[in-house]
């Protein structure tokens, strides 16, 4: 098991290297440079220079990278053009707004879909089969920006229940104290609890919109996996010796149709953090996602950067965990690992 | 085994929609009847970028630091004529090269200590004394833009520094000394940049604590983040980037105190997130309103103000290209323009015809200067008589980008085309990435006719007609050369009487002259909660929130 981690985690190296370059390159690649931003239509010839010269962006690619490279290791990933802080302490402030949102979407979507997928394939062929096929495809196919904005004109405009936009209601909670960035955890630390109650409920709406597409995922492949595994011979052979459905379903049944389930969840986090981006947006969080999006506008090189290496060794991190946690399903992962 | 190729498809596909995304895009009167107290959310599009306004050149920063901080002298509500602010007088010498302030007695920053001439001198010089990073023209843009260079200028580009020194006689008499006359640095002292800081809180908080000079600079200090201490009406109580920056009233204010108790900024990037969260309430006025959004604002009982217009959309000629050294060429160019139908189709309500090269705003503005109404037949008789047969013209306009005066370059330059063709025009099309590509050829004169704008920076014609007509520049070509005097003797003329006539003549000489066809000024609009008064839209974008009550 360990040697299985271990090798997982050498394997981020080769990835990092190649994401990194690409990723260098690509950012490179987008027309105009941050002296776009910067200077706008003021940029004059000699100014725009200087900002170049500034940021070493007037030196040979490969030199650039080398630098970029150097210092990436120390764990210094540059300067925030717009920001003007260093990229780790932006990314550090940021991504506790991202995990509060993506663990709040993943525990709808598992919370959901997970008991959803199941009742649909135990009751095969019925309305609440067809509803949950129909809405998961639904859920595929509608896009957050536009999910997002129709919850808020419901249940924030037209009904007031929750609200629109941020992580917290600035005309009752302005200038709270947050010692971890979790707003939710940092009301309860504070032990004031109406501020974690609404930073709570600003999750509702974002978490709703984030994780409806990975909810669509989770129902039917766990609809799938369980209409395989009940047909399986040793199901059978369990409701034979006269098992308890609820004992077939909980030890056999369930434990085996999570295989494929754990896997979607791990690849769909990862792309929760991309669909992060625009819930964010849509939102007011000001995440990793609105940190990214705005340096993709303002050409912030060493944000992109830095952003998507470290969203991506988060990625290969939460794929880690998932592939660890077969061990806690199928004891025969735990043999051979 | 099997997930772990899907899973670096993942991670691709996810890198790939990061970068996806880049579309791109890219920024009173008294208080009436409403109540004192309360407080007011206003949903900004982005955090400031620093409440030191020496080290920021964007609105939603110069929006904060207005609230905390005072400068000398301030624009009029809702107009760009210069007032009193700190200093209650202001004069220049009779030869230009020194202003002698008289300040505000009594004034006291947030933390107690006066505002004086030494505090006043201290600014100055602190900004003159700029070095390494702090030289950047993307941190201290206006130090630039107004004053040109520093004490030691490390970039032997830069010119020689407008400012010489700052004295203080007395304690409410500071004077500044200026190497060359200047009228117009008068106007840019109004910006958020030149506000007079707490001379203390400037040194115990780090704000010249500017470090890794080059390609990391690294703003160490905490005064503009944590802390910030002005004399304006409103103190920093906290700055949470991300979450809000939270503004209390100044009790000791020396002027009328602010009416509202608790002012905060809360960042909302997304413009329909912004008018969602006007709408439920949450917060009670936004700048930037798209325009797709005024109609259901209107409707929902909300108000919608007006910024009035500082910028200017124009079609340039460079006059050192034929066949647009011929006058009757560009009148006719712009006689054959259909510019109101442009304005009509591709832009917001209250965008106008621009009919010069400033907006009508500004002082120095001319109502008479000739104009080129739009007339086909006009435009070919003068084509006619200008003796340039089969006349074919390269017409370059800028990709990947979106200004105020110019939502979609394309489409103007389309629509251009079709008005030039009928009047019986050839036009090239040349088009390319606004930067460098686009910018690099137009300033180096590579562009015969092209697509441009400018946003003012502050309230000077010098920062519209000077900026573009005062010199000779590549990107014009030569241009009369009475334009070049009138100009420059109006930046330096001291008495503003005479350089608003100055200015308005020179407005008439350029359009005599037809350097280029101005088309339009846009207004962007705020919108706000119905109970909300007392806000007064800035042509600059220097709005007070100390006059807003919430009724």
């Amino acid at each position: 098991m360990l040697r299985f981690a271990v090798r997982r985690l050498l394997l981020l190296v080769p990835i990092l290297v190649g994401l990194s370059i690409l990723v260098f390159l690509f950012v490179r690649a987008l027309p105009g440079g941050p002296e776009t931003a910067l200077l706008g239509e003021n940029a004059t010839p000699q100014r725009t220079a200087q900002v170049r010269e500034a940021y070493g962006l007037d030196r040979p690619l490969p030199e650039q990278y080398l630098r970029y490279v150097g210092q990436a290791v120390q764990l210094d990933f540059g300067t925030s053009t717009r920001y003007r802080t260093p990229v780790v302490d932006e990314i550090q402030r940021r991504f506790p707004a991202t995990i509060e949102l993506g663990v709040s979407a993943m525990a709808f979507a598992v919370g959901v879909g997970v008991p959803l997928g199941f009742v649909a394939a135990r009751r095969r062929g019925t309305w609440i089969d067809n509803l949950s096929t129909a809405g998961s495809l639904l859920g595929i196919a509608i896009p957050v920006f536009v999910l997002g904005f129709l919850l808020k004109a419901v249940f924030a405009v037209e009904l007031g229940w929750l609200p629109v936009a941020g992580r917290q209601d600035q005309q009752q909670f302005f200038g709270a104290d947050h010692p971890t960035g979790f707003f939710v955890l940092d009301g309860l630390l504070t032990g004031d609890l109406p501020a974690a109650w609404d930073a709570a409920k600003h999750l509702v709406l974002p978490a709703i919109a984030l994780g409806t597409i990975p909810l669509a995922f989770i129902t039917r492949i766990t609809r799938a996996a369980v209409l395989e595994v009940v047909e399986a011979d040793f199901v059978r052979t369990a409701e034979a010796k006269g098992m308890t459905r609820r004992v077939v379903t909980r030890r056999h049944v369930l434990r085996n149709a999570m295989l494929p389930v754990i896997t979607i969840i791990g690849l769909q986090t990862g792309l929760l953090l991309s669909g992060a981006i625009l819930t964010e947006n849509v939102f007011a969080i000001q995440g990793m996602g609105q940190l990214m999006a705005g340096a993709i506008a303002d050409r912030d090189y060493a944000v992109l950067q830095g952003g998507i290496l470290f969203l991506a060794v988060v990625f290969v991190l939460v794929n880690l965990l998932v592939d660890l946690s077969y061990g806690l399903f199928d004891p025969r992962v735990r043999e051979s690992g | 085994m099997r997930h772990r190729p899907a899973a670096a498809v993942g991670l691709l596909a996810l890198s790939a929609s990061l970068l996806a995304a880049c579309g791109g895009d890219d920024s009173g009167s008294e208080g009436g009847g409403g109540a004192a107290g309360g407080t007011l959310v206003f949903g900004a599009s982005a955090d400031p970028v620093s409440l030191d306004g020496a080290y920021t050149s964007d609105g939603e920063s110069a929006r904060v630091q207005r609230q905390i901080f005072e400068t000398l002298v301030t624009t009029a509500p809702g107009g760009t004529e210069i007032e009193p602010l700190l200093a209650t007088e202001y004069t220049p010498s009779d030869d230009g090269l020194a202003w002698t302030f008289t300040l505000r007695d009594g004034v006291q920053f947030h933390d107690g200590t006066p505002m004086d001439a030494a505090a006043v001198c201290f600014n100055f010089d602190r900004w003159y004394n700029f070095s390494g990073v702090q030289q950047s023209s993307s941190v201290s843009y206006y130090w630039q833009t107004v004053f040109s260079g520093y004490a030691q200028n490390e970039d032997p580009e830069l010119p020689q520094s407008l400012y010489a020194s700052c004295e203080a006689p007395d304690a409410t008499t500071a004077v500044i000394n200026l190497t060359s006359p200047s009228s117009s640095f008068l106007a840019g002292l109004a910006l958020p940049a030149f506000s007079i800081a707490s001379p203390k809180a400037l040194e115990e908080f780090g704000a010249d604590d500017v470090s890794g000079t080059g390609e990391t600079p690294s703003f160490d200090g905490t005064f503009g983040t944590t802390d910030a201490v002005g004399t304006g009406p409103f103190r920093l109580e906290s700055n949470e980037p991300g979450t809000s920056v939270v503004l209390v009233r100044n009790e000791d204010y020396w002027g009328e105190k602010a009416r509202l108790e608790r002012l905060i900024f809360q960042p909302i990037a997304d413009g329909p997130a912004r008018r969602q969260a006007l709408e439920a309430g949450q917060i009670q006025g936004y700048d930037l309103v798209d325009p797709a959004d005024l109609g259901a604002l209107e409707s929902g009982g909300f108000q919608l103000l007006e910024r009035p217009a500082f910028n200017v959309g124009y079609l340039a000629f460079n006059t050192a290209k034929p066949p647009l050294d011929n006058p009757k060429v560009r009148q006719a160019v712009a006689h054959a323009l259909n510019r109101q139908a442009l304005v009509d189709a591709q832009y917001p309500p209250g965008s106008e015809v621009a009919k010069e090269f400033m907006p009508p705003e500004l002082f120095g503005y001319a109502e008479d200067v000739p104009e080129y109404p739009y007339d086909v037949e006009r435009a070919k008789q003068l084509l006619a008589e200008s003796g340039v047969a089969n006349p074919t013209i390269e017409f370059f306009y800028p990709t990947d980008v979106s200004r105020p005066y110019m939502p979609n370059p394309e489409a103007n330059f389309q629509a251009f085309t079709s008005d030039l063709e009928a009047a019986g025009f050839t036009v090239t099309p040349r088009s390319a990435p606004w930067n460098p590509e686009y910018l690099d050829t137009v300033q180096s004169g590579g562009a015969s006719m092209y697509l441009l704008g400018w946003t003012g920076d502050f309230g000077d014609p010098d920062n519209f007609v000077g900026t573009f007509f005062r010199t000779q520049q590549a990107a014009w070509g030569p241009l009369a050369p009475e334009i070049y005097s009138q100009l420059e003797a109006a930046r330096t003329e001291g008495d503003l009487e005479a350089r608003t006539a100055a200015y308005e003549e020179a407005n008439r000489t350029i359009m005599e002259f037809l350097p280029g066809v101005p088309y339009v000024h846009t207004s962007p609009s705020l919108a706000f909660a119905p109970n909300v008064s007392g806000y007064e839209p800035s042509p600059v974008g220097l709005e007070e929130f100390a006059s807003v009550s919430l009724g």
